[in-house]
């Protein structure tokens, strides 16, 4: 099976890009954000991507990013469904995308893997994965949308994430649902999304079990969020009203994300 | 003292909207080279924000300024009757004879600031097509919540091909607005001072 990679990767020398955006910026924020590009170079160079940091011109950008989170909370009808699609909809083979290329996604021991559940919950026991498939399970076609402009077509099947947060004794009246995955990626919801009915606790892709490069054993499809609020390899979930800001949203992408 | 041909309100969204256009242009650049739908990237010279993410920041940032500034002058265009007055009526008929002058060497530019009709046409077809760019742009950031606007598009992919050719056509009406501007320097004047 050939897998198509993506990376954040930019077609330039990223230093190149820098120069560039600091043109846009004032004489004086332009020494800060040369300043501090200099020292992130060997996270830039380690992600393939470089941050707009540090300067007055990105704290504004962040703060009306962080009022389009705020709109797009409103926006979001819990009652509206992602569009589902036919069988023969379904796209093949299936892209891959992660921050590393597919043979180093993490290999996880299904028979020794255990879900942790933290934070506002009654019952904090492990879930293994004969657990999670005990549990009754929903399939869906939908449509997964890439933050790059890509989108491709899938069959998920899993348990609904309303199901298992009311197993769980989840506290919904809580902000967010926080994941930390085997690749020590993370990522957050919003209540309102981990309680939709779409969201699901997927453990079957294309009527097979998870294959490990889409997040085997357990990855969370969320169809009314942008591809990168779908954590994969997923090893625990707290229930919190702590905002943790994921691996990307650290990186400046919008923390809502909403479809 | 002459009438001003250009009130204040709509030399102040001209500007607001030139400026907005360029941003939302060159972060939208830097955002299609992440998955182009052209079989080329644009040069880091064209683009805003030095990566996707930053790209993202500045266009879903300069698009409350692009979308409320373009509300405010069509709205204000339509009920002042400015619109009426100066993009109306306009017909084919119009269009050829118009051009027909320019070909044969009159002038087209009227000095009372009265437009011909093929000025009134790109001046309805730029305000059309910016209409364009909102809806493309609303239905690619919210395709499950508008999905019957992302839908008429020919779904997410159809409206980023809407979106990307509306904002092509953006650039070429830029191209030949800005050397019009250049070759009768006068409309610059009147587009600052209003006289």
């Amino acid at each position: 099976m050939s897998f198509k990679f993506r990376n954040q990767t930019p077609p330039v020398d990223p230093q190149d890009l820098v120069k560039d955006a600091a043109k846009l910026l004032p004489d004086r924020s332009r020494r800060r954000f040369l300043g501090q590009i200099t020292s992130l170079g060997a996270l830039a160079a380690l992600t393939g991507c470089d941050i707009v940091n540090g300067t007055s011109a990105e704290d504004a950008l962040r703060l009306i990013s962080d009022w389009n989170d705020w709109v797009q909370a409103r926006l979001f009808y819990p009652g509206k469904l992602a569009l589902t699609y036919p069988d023969s909809a379904i796209t093949d083979p299936f892209p891959f995308n992660a921050f590393y290329p597919p043979d180093q996604a993490p290999k996880v021991n299904g028979e020794r893997w255990q879900l942790y559940v933290e934070g506002a919950v009654q019952d904090r026991r492990h879930w293994t994965l004969a657990d999670l498939i005990r549990l009754p399970q929903e399939t869906q076609v939908t449509q997964h949308i890439c933050i790059e402009g890509w989108s491709a077509i899938g069959k998920w099947t899993g348990v609904p994430m309303h199901i298992f947060l009311q197993r769980i004794g989840a506290d919904t009246r809580r902000k967010y649902v926080n994941f930390i995955c085997a690749d020590r990626y993370e990522t957050s919801l919003d209540m309102a999304t981990a309680l939709h009915p779409q969201t699901q606790m997927t453990l079957r892709f294309g009527g097979e079990a998870l294959p490990r490069p889409y997040g085997f054993p357990m990855k969370v499809r969320v169809p009314t969020k942008l591809g990168f609020k779908n954590p994969k390899h997923v090893v625990q979930i707290s229930i919190t009203d702590d905002f943790v800001e994921g691996f990307w949203e650290r990186r400046g992408y919008n923390w809502f994300a909403g479809l | 003292m002459r009438k001003l041909l250009h009130p204040i309100y709509v030399r102040l969204t001209h500007w607001v909207n030139a400026a907005t256009v360029l941003v939302m242009i060159g972060s939208g650049l830097q955002i299609h080279n992440a998955y182009p739908i052209v079989p080329f990237t644009f040069p880091s010279w064209m683009t805003i924000g030095d990566w996707l993410g930053g790209a993202l920041l500045w266009h879903f940032a300069a698009m409350w300024v692009f979308t409320l500034n373009l509300v405010v002058m069509v709205v204000l265009g339509v009920f002042t009757g400015r619109y009426r007055l100066m993009l109306l009526p306009v017909s084919p008929r119009m269009v050829i004879s118009d051009v027909t002058a320019a070909l044969s060497g009159r002038g087209l530019h009227d000095p009372s600031g009265r437009y011909n009709a093929v000025q009134k046409v790109l001046y309805l077809g730029i305000l059309m097509t910016l209409v364009v760019l909102v809806a493309s742009g609303l239905a690619l950031w919210k395709p499950v919540q508008f999905q019957g606007l992302t839908a008429a598009m020919g779904g997410f992919q159809g409206a980023r091909v809407v979106h990307f050719a509306a904002m092509a056509g953006v650039v070429a009406f830029l191209i030949l607005h800005v050397a019009m501007a250049i070759l009768v320097p006068r409309t610059l004047r009147q587009m600052t001072l209003g006289r």
